[in-house]
């Protein structure tokens, strides 16, 4: 049932121009960030070739990548997830799944997983740009494969995130206000930390960045992972707790 | 045998308001009821209730013996709805909606495509069924709805204002679908207009400010309004105190000196009587009818009076 939720989803996305042009501007931006990345290490090359232990291709290139297309998946999750429960009780059809045989976590998950169908295609697609490298170079796949994971991990958590936005607002355009402005607020809380000069270990571990780039720097630590399932967990059972809510109390 | 749905004391509160206030009911297969209230009387919530979109404050609802809050899944799938606005992916064709709700129905896969074949036929959907939801006009996506809810061939159907945006002869050709499907299924179906109960329902149940304040059967209804007025009209004026001596009569109101409207409350057959004191006393009988109470006037009287 979830699949099948999920398939309708993930078609539908694919129906409207929505996907198509976040796929076409995502790649568009990344191509051109990428052709930077390689025009600075060409610059560095030759001075980069003296130090011995110096960083290579995959650290100067592919992980700026990564990098960038974290940033840009903030902005552009939001849009994705703003329409996925909000739209549904706009338009009244919330109601056709409420009264199929269906519980609110079939709802829920086969929503998710097709807004995770389509970040896969980006992160995968971010992932085959940097594979062009190989036509000139070697690279360190440990690593890479590390900042595929970490990427994947880091968008399905900005996903749960705004899903349940999405679950609360009553309007698309407040759903991704609001997921934006709580994934970036995520994203820069241990800056405070560095601005006192006195690191905050909470804060810290609440920073979806620093998680990101433990494993940015092909360090797999199981602490990180856990970090990134936890946290869609809690946003996903949030948004079933809230579908069911709402069939109580409305 | 079991009823397909055994609604007990249902109540639902919005905050401190309440929608609906106690109800209960039992439908069996076979039975089309009409929901009859006005606007805001708590149709929609008790549907709604019904469907498990909306859980009930108290009360206990089975569907086939299976408890809606209990056992949801299986309650659900014996349940095909159509709620006020029909729930429509606007941007998918017909065909494409009504096969993903096949499947949301737990319609196996290989008997999908005859169930969504057959829905069509049925609500007559054949000619438009590749084009988007979004371009039809409101009567077919009323009928895409329809269809929605009767595709996986449901027990129990509950239809809020199906007929409402179409035009009179699909009106028409939804009541006779309506009807074929009572034979099989039992029917539940919300409506504000007072004929299509009379026309397409064996049952009526009309709510007020959430209590229900008459359950009866079409035929009961039906005697309901046949009797308590007679109209006649004789060539001679009559003498209007000798009627009154009559059994059961209660009043006679002449409206002019040959037409007459007699009240009565007894169950008696006043007409023979009626008809036996005109024709002994010679005042020319000319005719003599039972006068029609319109469904209106039910309505309107029961809603009032729980009002004062």
């Amino acid at each position: 049932m979830i699949f099948t939720i999920a398939r309708r989803e993930f078609q539908s996305l694919f129906l409207s121009p929505l996907a198509w042009s976040v796929l076409a501007v995502i790649q568009f931006i990344l191509a051109y960030l990428f052709l930077t990345q390689i025009e600075t290490f060409i610059a560095f090359q030759s001075r980069l070739a003296q130090i011995s232990h110096a960083p290579g291709i995959t650290d100067i290139i592919v992980a700026p990548l990564f990098s960038n297309a974290a940033v840009i998946l903030l902005l552009v999750t939001p849009l994705l997830t703003m329409r996925t429960l909000c739209e549904e009780r706009r338009n009244k059809t919330l109601t056709l799944l409420l009264s199929a045989p269906l519980s609110t976590t079939d709802i829920v998950l086969g929503k998710y997983l097709s807004i995770i169908g389509l970040l896969t295609c980006i992160v995968a697609m971010t992932g085959l740009m940097s594979l062009a490298l190989l036509f000139g170079g070697e690279l360190d796949f440990g690593k890479w494969f590390c900042n595929l994971l970490g990427l994947l991990l880091l968008t399905a958590a900005f996903a749960a995130l705004g899903l349940y936005l999405s679950s609360l607002a009553s309007h698309p355009t407040i759903a991704a206000i609001g997921s934006f402005g709580l994934l970036l607020l995520l994203w820069i809380i241990d800056w405070k930390a560095g601005l006192k000069n006195q690191s905050s270990d909470v804060l810290e571990y609440i920073s979806m960045l620093r998680h990101f780039q433990n494993l940015q720097s092909g360090l797999l630590d199981s602490q990180d992972v856990l970090y990134f399932v936890l946290f869609c967990a809690t946003f996903l059972i949030l948004s079933i707790f809230r579908l069911e809510y709402e069939r109580l109390q409305k | 045998m079991t009823a397909l749905i055994e609604a007990k004391n249902l109540s639902r509160f919005y905050g401190r308001q309440c929608a609906v206030d106690d109800v209960s009911f039992n439908l069996n297969k076979g039975e089309i009821l009409g929901f009859l209230g006005k606007n805001g009387a708590g149709k929609t919530t008790t549907m709604q209730m019904l469907c498990g979109c909306l859980a009930p404050s108290a009360g206990q609802i089975l569907i086939n013996g299976i408890d809606l809050l209990d056992q949801p899944k299986q309650a659900k799938s014996a349940l095909g709805y159509l709620p006020d606005t029909p729930p429509l992916y606007k941007d998918l064709t017909v065909h494409e909606f009504l096969h993903y709700c096949a499947r949301l129905h737990r319609v196996p896969r290989q008997r999908c495509a005859k169930a969504v074949h057959k829905a069509e036929q049925r609500c007559g959907l054949e000619s438009v069924r590749h084009r988007l939801i979004n371009q039809l006009s409101k009567g077919f996506q009323q009928r895409v709805g329809i269809a929605q809810s009767i595709l996986h061939e449901p027990d129990v159907i509950i239809l809020d204002e199906p007929t409402v945006g179409l035009d009179p002869i699909q009106i028409q050709e939804i009541r006779q679908l309506i009807k074929q499907l009572g034979e099989e299924h039992g029917i539940i179906l919300s409506t504000h207009i007072l004929s299509e109960v009379q026309q397409s329902c064996s049952h009526v149940q009309i709510i007020d400010q959430g209590r229900l304040i008459l359950k009866e059967s079409i035929a009961g209804l039906n005697r309901l309004m046949n009797t308590e007025r007679i109209k006649l009209r004789t060539r001679q004026p009559i003498d209007i105190d000798t009627i009154k001596a009559l059994d059961g009569i209660t009043a006679v109101e002449v409206q002019s000196p040959h037409d007459y409207i007699v009240h009565f409350h007894a169950k008696t057959a006043v007409t023979d009587i009626l008809a036996a004191c005109v024709l002994e006393n010679r005042w020319g009988l000319e005719a003599i009818a039972p006068l029609k109470k319109s469904m209106e006037d039910i309505f309107i009287s029961l809603t009032t009076q729980t009002h004062a």
